[in-house]
């Protein structure tokens, strides 16, 4: 039995509704307890902030895409580099950095969850090796199925239970965690290197729309029961006029779940384009954020963009080729058989360029607009927007006018005519920001009652100690000293064991992969369909047996199960 | 005892569909397997214990002595290399960096000397690629640019490509158009729809040509380019640009021939081009089972796909300077561990003297020629026959290897990992 007795600490727990009480937090053996025994470890956490671990609910750390991203850039290796050092590992990059370095990066910064935003289920096996490399922090996959044959026909065929069903069998083959589709229907387009430019544009050769894959899968993930609602990158992402398709697609989405959402939209800024072309782009968060405001069943993320240098990596692949023809830059792709497709460009946000000027005005306004914090959480689409190292950035521009006021007055001429980020007072406090950045998470990720993103007894202890005094720094004023605490914890503590102090990681990690793992009955058991079986030989290029991933690549598997309503 | 649906860790085709007979713990038949699988499989002829060199002579020893004493190689060197990788399982591979890390070495795997190039281009101007089977069910043209598959990868057409009936390509015969392009006639020429012969060191001028013509640009084109005439040229072009999907499998007839990473630069230029035309995707025909495996896993832990150098504490990379064949011909390496891989065989002479000069250790189940140039030699069991693990297929499709049989011996991953605390102890940590 280890225990820990963390005095003194300054609680923001949401969750819980704790704001700002100084208060003593009990741990024993990796969980919260009301107390512990006298003559426990204790850490006097000196009255400074104190949170629940931070979650990230959409970021690209592990899998295919983000290691071509890494293989194809060694200027980038370049400039992210740290030695081994006591139990660290050799590091390397900065925007796509290697996984121990996206591990003790985000540990250092008080993040002890993170969800990968796309694995191709073809390729899970990648993503479950990469995980395992990420070891202080606990993994999740979304699971992509926006290109899914067997889905697609499923959805021709108006059959919900044979999607759900599919979704069963296919995420507790490769330990996948959500449903996942990014630009439904036109990963499939761009195997033909065709797109869609609208959710009522049918699939070639599958008649299909966007908008009918979206509703069924919807509903399929209800009746799995599966702790987080269906994942969604909208169609026509990163295109002027876009914000129309985005509003068409909230409106499809009914509110059928008390406990969360009913979609989390995702890098919402990348789909809030007004105008017709690069030229007359202008900033549409007010019209998105209006109609989230008027439906609780959505929550998006910001998809923040900072100036800098990054490298964007989806799997939308025909959005990368637009890009690439945009940028003339090096481009990759590739599409994965029968169920998706991924691209890959860097990108330079310029603070010259008016275009970036109105997407980073756009994130900051749709977190700004969006009245219940809960709907709207911090995100960078990482590494695409930018690297979650400016996290603690973004949180100072959250909390202070005078620092938004600062930065508008360095950007491109002209932009804010096409924003409303220089009208917008609201600055947000600690308690906002303990949402945005892991009580919200907890609740869309459908992870509170995993004991994630608060601190009730029972609850994991995941925490994170940030170097700053809540009462004596004024955010609105002192924003440099909110981004600088931000940017290295005190202590950060997973499972109840510091892992990181003062920037430095100091153990071994041993993080947990949560996976579901839907029961459905028998006669929706996909695996016993002659037909599936029979197209799964035909059409894949490996062996139906050879495709789930075996328990060895989870050595922490957390499984969690769901009685389907099939 | 039938065994289905093994995979044949041979090759980077990783074919996982065979059949394979197991009688009194050895495999007797793997059917569905090619030559190469075949032989792989089943004359599987293997060193019986750790040898080493005593003199002019082999002595057998065991292996906590063998490991001994390889650990003591790497600590007494200045300058180790950790050479090979690319026939074990990525769990071994992971352990290899990781040592390498430890003792500030320089870790390094074959595409060093096969698809090295490749990767330069790759990380100039990227790579549109996909899964294999997007190329089966919807590819209805296909170039192989400098390789044979029918001697190298010979179930590539089979599973993949000129003969695999896919979604799509309903018939393979009919629907599916071939183009092969190399110096001279090779087997796979002969079911091809169009040959085209490149002079040797012609392949980068042919591909500006193809390129331009794509552009619209066809009028710079001289009569005849490396060999190749300008009426041949446009009609390959012109079959590009028509195709619905095409896909470019090239070889090491790109890769290690005059021009080497342009030559490729040039390749995925001519498919990204063609990406404006129509679907085209570009696509490396890797050569050992799990070499791809190697750069994902050299990658994810240090940023680079090969040639890493540990020496200044952090990983640093510069192909060229930091190369296994670099670092021997200048004569720097004072010790070489090589794994699941034979140097001696491949690499220019001045490398395997330089190899002959300094102690060598082989962890490696067959005797090969790096064996008579090695002074001690581990043999592990073989990843995909008696050891299970992790393999990437050229595409990157990620395959479990399994164990098929049961020899009790330790497989790369207990050899490695026993070494490494060894040698963490031996530097007192």
């Amino acid at each position: 039995m280890t225990e820990l007795l963390i005095k003194n600490a300054c609680v923001f727990d949401p969750l819980n509704g704790i704001r700002g009480d100084i208060m003593d937090i009990a741990i024993r053996d990796g969980r919260i307890v009301d107390s512990v025994r006298d003559g426990s470890e204790v850490i006097d956490a000196s009255g400074f902030l104190t949170l629940p671990g931070g979650i990230d609910s959409h970021s690209h750390v592990c899998g295919t895409k983000v290691n071509f991203g890494r293989y194809m850039s060694p200027e980038d290796m370049r400039a992210g580099r740290t030695a081994r050092r006591g139990k660290m590992h050799v590091t390397s990059g900065y925007y796509v950095p290697t996984t121990y370095g996206n591990s003790y990066r985000y540990s250092t910064m008080g993040y002890t969850t993170v969800l990968e935003g796309a694995m191709a289920p073809l390729e899970a096996r990648h993503t479950h090796e990469e995980f395992n490399a990420t070891p202080h922090q606990d993994m999740l996959a979304n699971t992509l199925f926006d290109g899914n044959w067997s889905i697609m026909e499923a959805v021709h065929a108006k059959d919900v239970k044979r999607a759900a069903a599919i979704v069963a069998w296919t995420l507790s083959s490769v330990r996948g965690f959500a449903i996942k589709l990014t630009n439904p229907g036109g990963t499939e387009a761009w195997g033909w290197g065709e797109d869609l430019t609208s959710i009522r544009d049918p699939v070639p050769n599958f008649n299909v729309t966007p908008a009918e894959i979206i509703s069924t899968m919807i509903s399929a993930n209800e009746l799995l029961h599966l702790p987080h609602s269906v994942h969604l990158h909208c169609n026509n992402l990163g295109k002027p006029g876009n914000y129309a398709t985005t509003l068409e697609t909230f409106g499809l989405v009914p509110d059928l779940n008390n406990n969360r959402q009913t979609l989390y939209a995702t890098h919402v800024q990348f789909h809030a384009y007004g105008g017709s072309t690069w030229r007359d782009i202008c900033s549409k968060a007010d019209e998105i954020t209006k109609s989230v405001n008027a439906r609780p069943q959505i929550v998006m993320d910001m998809g923040q963009i900072m100036f800098g240098r990054t490298m964007t990596m989806t799997a939308d692949g025909p959005m990368e080729f637009n890009l690439y023809c945009l940028h003339h830059n090096k481009w990759s792709n590739h599409d994965v058989e029968l169920e998706t497709g991924s691209g890959i460009i860097p990108v330079l946000y310029s603070k010259k360029s008016l275009v970036n000027c109105v997407m980073w005005a756009i994130g900051l306004e749709l977190a700004l607009l969006t009245k219940n914090p809960y709907q709207c959480l911090l995100a960078t689409d990482n590494p695409n927007g930018a690297p979650f190292v400016k996290y603690p950035e973004i949180i100072g521009l959250l909390m202070s006018k005078r620092y938004r006021d600062e930065e508008c007055s360095t950007l491109n001429n002209g932009f804010e005519q096409r924003t409303s980020i220089s009208s917008l007072d609201r600055e947000m406090d600690w308690n906002e920001i303990a949402i945005i950045t892991r009580a919200g998470q907890a609740r869309a990720l459908g992870l509170a009652a995993e004991g994630k993103g608060h601190l009730a007894p029972g609850a994991e202890a995941d925490l994170a100690i940030y170097p700053i005094r809540c009462d004596d720094v004024d955010p609105a004023t002192e924003y440099r000293n909110v981004v600088e605490g931000f940017q290295k914890t005190r202590f950060t503590i997973k499972r109840g064991r510091v892992v990181a102090r003062d920037g430095d990681v100091i153990v071994e990690g041993a993080n947990a992969t949560f996976w579901v793992n839907p029961t459905v009955p028998d006669e929706h058991n996909v695996a016993n369909d002659p037909e599936f079986v029979k197209k799964f030989e035909e059409y894949y290029t490996v062996r139906m047996g050879n495709y789930p991933v075996q328990d060895v690549y989870l050595p922490r598997g957390r499984c969690i199960k769901t009685e389907a309503d099939l | 005892m039938l065994i289905k649906d093994v995979v044949c860790p041979f090759c980077g085709c990783l074919c996982d569909d065979l059949d394979v007979e197991v009688e009194n713990g050895r495999i007797i038949r793997g059917d569905n397997a090619c030559t190469l699988g075949s032989k792989t499989m089943v004359g599987d002829d293997r060193l019986k214990a750790p040898i080493r060199r005593d003199g002019k002579r082999w002595t057998e020893t065991t292996y906590d002595a063998a490991i001994e004493e390889a650990a003591q190689i790497l600590l007494d060197a200045d300058r180790p290399l950790l050479y090979g990788w690319s026939s074990t399982h990525g769990e071994a591979q992971t352990l290899g960096i990781h040592l390498a890390e430890l003792i500030g070495g320089v870790v390094d795997n074959t595409s060093t000397v096969c698809h090295g190039p490749s990767i330069l281009a790759i990380q100039e101007v990227g790579h549109p690629g996909c899964t294999l089977g997007q190329v089966k069910n919807r590819a209805d043209l296909i170039i192989y640019w400098g390789c044979n598959p029918i001697d190298a990868h010979p179930r590539h057409m089979s599973r993949y490509t000129t003969y695999a009936t896919g979604f799509f390509v309903k018939d393979a015969h009919r629907d599916r158009k071939v183009i092969v392009v190399d110096t001279r006639r090779n087997e796979s020429a002969d079911v091809a729809t169009e040959f085209v012969q490149v002079e040797p060191g012609g392949d980068y001028a042919v591909l500006s040509a193809l390129r331009a013509i794509v552009r619209g640009r066809g009028d710079v084109v001289p009569p005849s380019v490396s060999g190749v005439s300008r009426e041949q040229l446009f009609r390959v072009a012109e079959m590009c640009k028509n195709a619905k999907f095409g896909a470019i499998f090239f070889g090491l007839g790109l890769t290690m021939t005059a021009g080497k990473n342009k030559n490729v630069r040039n390749a995925i230029e001519l498919t990204d081009e063609l990406n404006r035309h129509t679907k085209f995707i570009i696509s490396p025909m890797r050569g050992h089972g799990n070499v791809y495996g190697t750069n994902e896993v050299f990658t994810w832990i240090t940023g680079y796909p090969y040639a890493v150098d540990f020496s200044r504490g952090i990983a640093f990379y510069n192909p060229g300077e930091t190369t296994a064949v670099d670092i021997l011909r200048r004569g720097e390496c004072d010790a070489c561990l090589v794994v699941a891989s034979d140097p001696a065989a491949h690499f220019p002479k001045a490398c395997v003297e330089h190899l002959a000069r300094i102690p060598v250790v082989q962890i490696d189940p067959h005797p090969n020629a790096t064996t008579h140039i090695c002074r001690l030699q581990i043999p592990g069991s073989v990843a995909g026959i008696d050891a299970a693990g992790t393999a990437y297929r050229m595409d990157g499709v990620p395959i479990r290897l399994k164990a098929v049989i049961e020899t009790g011996v330790p497989n790369d991953t207990e050899i490695l990992q026993k070494l490494y605390n060894r040698v963490r102890e031996g530097k007192g940590e």
